[in-house]
């Protein structure tokens, strides 16, 4: 048995799907301080210390990065009051698919695991929360959920990927082994253990572990998308550059600024990658009511994006509210449009918009430097007209896969990780060697050696398959002569 | 048919399963008879002079803290102790003693003759009486009756047992002694199914035809530490051990002698062990290796026999001779006893139940060997669990099972009843999952409490581990509350020892932790105003440096623990179950497993049939308690 009885479960509880709405479910024993890792609450508000049964206004956010995921409203309900009788702590994001990913994958790092197919349900049953006329039910779901997610999870390990984690899998086996028989067999005339040759092992698997693993970001993008906001102030043409990369005519399109009152969303293709692609009301002062809430929407919708495009206006020099947009995006992947482009931009003053760079180039991407010193893309188009739109596509795909990410690991294949089920165990595998490394090099006693390798091991059985003591004797017996 | 008597417990064989078993049940109070072929061979230690060794060793300590005789006997009989591993870790510390194998069988039937409510019988058993699903007595091959409401099996190597040296083969159930033919049958004719073993054993050498001054000498420790928390001090002389290696020629002589093995000629179909190969196996194996290390073992203080460790085989003697010759310090060897192999039935263990108990027929116990272990240790250790439980039955309590996370025992029974096996199971630290906390220095507070509470641990044992368990206590409150300053000597000393001077003062505990402080340090600085005896040193030095990770598994197993509480229904059906694979379903079956902990480590059992199994078993148990 892997997993522990009360130990804290996480999933997406809502149906995925392009729902502006999501919940992110959290379920066990440390399910609130979890939570609270995520949260930050412009009030202050500590969820370890709220009360049960209470809702918290706030922002997911990445502890590493800083970065904001998601506003969120965040319902704390501790035991034995709730659907699981554990604590539960219930995220509402609000920005579709890729923010309630975000949204799992930190409550992973934090400590969380993901729940197994009906495991809420089944926590409900075991805890006396659900009766006995429902068991029948439960076990059905979890019949039917575990058929369906084992058919999904053959399908996305591909088969060469498997043969590489089972590679992968095979050489932790062996260090395992070795250091196991080291252990277990002292009288044995075994070869020498070289200590510097498995601590350099562990390494090389650890690189190879974090090369694999980074390709999850690739794989997600591939397989859920992504999601990309076009900000600008009113009527600098998003929703024209909208239907220029839909090559259709779905937005309302007129000349008076703020025509577009809410957050249009819409779904295409680029390059392979699914993108969500979200047309915002101009972002500018306003008294009107409607329009505020809009520009509070866009607001929003830019905090749930992997991208935004900052769209200017290349008929007319930049002016404080440009600029004042770009501050607005400081910290976000960015690309710069400059749109109607189509009379030529000759003298373009990128200064003004708090952007610097040598100059726009017409014809393709160019590089500029953002008032915070990060650098980002440029591109001069014309939606009305349709210059380089195709250029935009390129431009957006390399955007969202920057080449360090795709170089990492992939020079002999393409392999993706698209499970984060699959990604979580790499990446326990490779903090689980990390650790064996340390004690190897910290001359640590070999059974602290072990029990860290055996950790990676299981990480890795998780994907294709348990490791069990007795393969770990198989593989000392096969590999040593045994028999003193 | 003649009836001589009525016992409480009937064990048969007294080997080191026997022993442990017949002792216990006496013990507890039940007039307990030992059934014998030879009782000249009573603890015979048929293979390696040796007691101990890696986990097995462990095995040795926890009998010991139950209140078996295992370590006691070992201790008195002991001519070398050596303490392994002391580089890899403190969980992993294993001592290993070599025996005095006359003396350990002579110590052993002391102990048993003096035993109140224990007799002891030379006689074969042939039949076990059994009706309605319950146990009633044996039958001898005299055709005389013994009446018992239980009987505990410990036959090691006996069952239909058969000899392989080259191409003879004959019944035998060790060299020298007959087998039990008709016992295998009648346990056939009870319902159980039987499987077949082979193990092997090597030559034994007359010491005045070894040339000592061409070998490496191996010496114990110098003091032995020894097996029992009740021995006080080792008194036989020690002797050391001799190592060799087998050559090219050696070799050679094994690869050309294949033909006449019976384990390539196909004679031989029972399983041996992978991790005891003979000398043939290594060489065809591990074709590479161009030498095998031989170990010389001393039989005893009295005997010039010395056991040839390493190279068990069943070639013939003619190949046996040659080879042995061929080795380095054996050149003039001259052959006391032959190398044999040995066949033998044994019961697949996954019809037994936790506590060694049959799972068809109540009051009938397994233990050792017929099990499918190999070994000393295993095969004492559930001996001495088969003669805990039929006590308890007998005196209509819970047997006594214990944890995973709490004895090597406990893994040892509970693989076996859960995954069977198809070889010669041995017990190794790597089968443990929480290494860490079961270790060779703490055994005594794994166990002692358990021992003491069904009364079969010595009230004098007992009492000498609460004094060692109060002065742990003490002494760890006050590492943890003493504090030390910084001075001149104590930054100078840490300096030697390789570490950074202390900034500040703190407590003694905090300098302990410091991987290159030992707890003599601390006797230097801040000595203890009691004294603080070695072994509980040691513990302290342990609890202390590895607390971090030894906080990690008690959190972990007593987590999973809740796995454990969650009984399955004795007959419980798993057939019924919607969402079970037909492999799954026989598989839980076959092992019938007592809680949803067990199902889980059934091979093959995914994690979605134990979430299914987790609420048919909810579901069962709360119909059982509003009906």
């Amino acid at each position: 048995m892997k997993h522990l009885p009360d130990d804290t479960i996480v999933a997406i509880s809502t149906p995925p799907g392009e729902g502006g709405i999501g919940i992110v479910r959290l379920s066990g024993r440390d399910a609130v301080s979890i939570a609270g890792r995520l949260f930050d609450s412009p009030r202050g508000v500590r969820l370890h210390s709220a009360k049960s049964h209470s809702i918290h206004h706030g922002f997911v956010i990445d502890g590493n990065s800083h970065q904001r995921i998601d506003e969120v409203l965040v319902s704390v309900m501790r035991a034995p009051r709730t659907y699981t009788r554990e604590d539960v702590v219930e995220i509402n994001c609000h920005g579709g698919s890729v923010p309630l990913m975000r949204t799992v994958n930190l409550a992973l790092a934090a400590g969380a695991r993901l729940a197994e197919p009906g495991e809420f349900t089944r926590r409900a049953f075991l805890n006396g929360r659900i009766d006995l006329s429902q068991a029948e039910a439960v076990m059905d779901l979890i019949r039917a959920k575990t058929d369906h997610a084992e058919r999904l999870a053959l399908q996305q390990l591909d088969g060469r990927l498997s043969v590489r984690i089972h590679a992968l899998r095979d050489a932790v086996l062996d260090l395992c082994a070795h250091v196991e028989a080291y252990i277990d067999f002292p009288e044995d005339d075994l070869p020498d253990l070289v200590q510097t040759e498995l601590a350099m092992s562990c390494m090389r698997i650890v690189r190879e572990l974090n090369a694999l693993s980074s390709r999850y970001h690739e794989g997600r993008l591939y397989r859920e998308g992504a999601a990309a906001a076009i900000v600008g102030k009113p009527n600098v043409g998003k929703s024209s550059l909208l239907n220029a990369l839909l090559d259709s005519d779905r937005a309302i399109v007129t000349d008076m600024p703020g025509t577009t009152r809410d957050v249009i969303e819409e779904h295409l293709n680029i390059r392979g990658i699914p993108l969500r692609i979200m047309d915002t009301a101009g972002i500018r002062e306003s008294h009107d009511l409607a329009e505020q809430e809009g520009v509070r929407r866009s607001l929003r919708a830019i905090e749930g994006a992997d991208i935004a495009l900052a769209v200017l206006d290349g008929s007319r020099q930049p002016d404080t509210a440009d600029r004042e947009l770009m501050e607005r995006l400081s910290g976000r992947k960015l690309l710069v449009v400059i749109n109607k482009a189509d009379a030529g931009i000759p003298h373009f003053m990128l200064g003004n918009a708090g952007i610097s760079g040598s100059s726009v180039q017409p014809g393709s991407p160019f590089q500029v430097l953002l008032a915070d010193g990060s650098a980002a893309q440029a591109i001069a188009v014309s939606a009305k007209i349709g210059t380089n739109i195709e250029e935009l596509k390129d431009c957006i795909k390399s955007c969202l896969l920057p080449e360090e990410n795709r170089a990492a690991g992939s020079s002999r294949d393409d392999l993706l990780i698209t499970n984060i089920r699959h990604k979580h165990a790499l990446d326990t595998a490779a903090g689980a060697l990390d650790r064996a490394h340390a004690s190897i090099r910290g001359a640590e006693a070999q059974e602290i050696t072990a029990l860290s390798l055996r950790e990676a091991l299981d990480a890795l059985g998780e994907i294709v398959g348990i490791v069990t003591t007795d393969d770990i004797l198989d593989h000392i017996f096969s590999q040593f002569c045994i028999g003193k | 048919m003649f009836k001589e008597q009525d016992f409480d417990i009937i064990v048969i064989g007294a080997g080191h399963a026997g022993c442990e078993a017949a002792l216990a049940a006496s013990r507890m109070g039940f007039e307990t008879c030992l059934f014998t072929i030879n009782l000249d061979t009573t603890a015979q230690l048929s293979c390696n002079p040796a007691i101990g060794g890696l986990a097995k060793g462990h095995l040795v300590r926890e009998i010991d803290a139950l209140g078996g005789e295992m370590a006691k006997i070992t201790d008195r009989s002991g001519i070398q102790f050596r303490m392994l591993n002391l580089s890899k870790g403190p969980a992993v510390w294993s001592l290993r003693a070599q025996a005095d194998r006359s003396l350990y069988r002579a110590f052993m039937k002391q102990v048993l003759e003096e035993q109140p409510r224990l007799h002891i019988k030379q006689a074969m058993v042939e039949r076990i009486e059994a009706k309605d699903g319950r146990v009633h007595g044996i039958v001898t091959s005299l055709g005389v009756l013994y009446g018992a409401r239980a009987v505990i099996v410990t036959t090691g190597t006996f069952l239909k047992g058969l000899m392989h040296i080259g191409m003879e083969s004959f019944p035998a159930g060790r060299a020298g002694e007959f087998p039990s033919i008709t016992l295998s049958d009648s346990l056939r004719d009870l319902g159980f199914q039987l499987g077949r073993l082979k193990t092997g054993t090597p030559p034994r050498i007359d010491a005045k035809s070894i040339d000592f001054d061409l070998l490496a000498p191996q010496y114990g420790d110098d003091p032995p530490v020894p097996f029992s928390y009740s021995t006080g001090r080792i008194t036989n002389p020690q002797l050391p051990c001799y190592i060799t290696y087998t050559n090219q020629k050696t070799h050679d002589i094994i690869r050309g002698s294949l033909d006449r093995s019976p384990l390539y000629g196909g004679r031989i179909s029972g399983v041996g062990p992978r991790y005891c190969p003979s000398i043939e196996d290594k060489v065809v194996r591990f074709a590479e290796k161009d030498r095998h290390q031989i170990f010389l073992e001393p039989e005893g203080l009295q005997t010039s026999e010395y056991y040839a460790n390493g190279i068990s085989t069943s070639l013939p003697y003619d190949v046996q001779i040659a080879l042995v010759r061929s080795i380095e310090g054996l050149e003039h060897a001259e052959l006391m006893r032959p190398a044999y192999a040995i066949e033998y039935d044994y019961v697949p263990p996954t019809q037994i139940r936790h506590s060694l108990e049959a799972k068809a027929i109540a009051g009938l116990y397994f233990a050792g060997q017929i099990n499918g272990t190999s070994g000393y240790e295993e095969a004492g250790a559930q001996g001495l669990m088969a003669g805990i439980n039929a006590a308890l039955h007998l005196r209509g309590k819970e047997p006594l099972i214990l944890r995973r996370d709490e004895a090597y025992i406990g893994v040892l029974i509970d693989d076996l009843v859960t995954k069977g096996t198809n070889e010669p199971y041995r017990m190794f630290t790597s089968r443990a999952e929480y290494r860490l906390l079961l270790r060779h220095d703490n055994a005594d507070f794994r166990l002692m409490d358990k021992g003491h509470d069904i009364g079969l641990l010595s009230g004098e044992a007992f009492e000498a581990f609460c004094l060692r368990r109060s002065r742990l206590e003490r002494e760890r409150t006050r590492l943890a509350n003493e504090r030390i300053k910084p001075g001149d000597a104590l930054n100078k000393r840490l300096a030697e020892l390789g570490t950074t001077p202390m900034p500040e003062d703190c407590v003694l505990e905090k300098l302990l932790k410091r991987p290159q402080v030992g707890y003599d340090l601390i006797m230097e600085f801040a000595p203890a105003p009691e004294e603080i005896p070695g072994d509980v040193q040691s513990l302290v030095e342990i609890q202390v440096k590895y607390d971090g990770y030894i906080k990690r598994q008690v959190e972990l197993a007593d987590r999973l623990a809740r796995y454990e509480e969650k009984r399955i229904p004795d007959g419980f059906d798993f057939s019924g179950l919607p969402g079970l694979s037909r492999e799954v379903v026989q598989k839980l079956r076959e092992v019938q497993p007592r809680t949803i902990g067990q199902a889980g480590r059934i091979p093959g059992v995914t994690p979605a049939a134990v979430s299914i199994l987790l609420i048919a078993a909810e579901k069962q148990w709360r119909q059982s308690k509003t009906s």
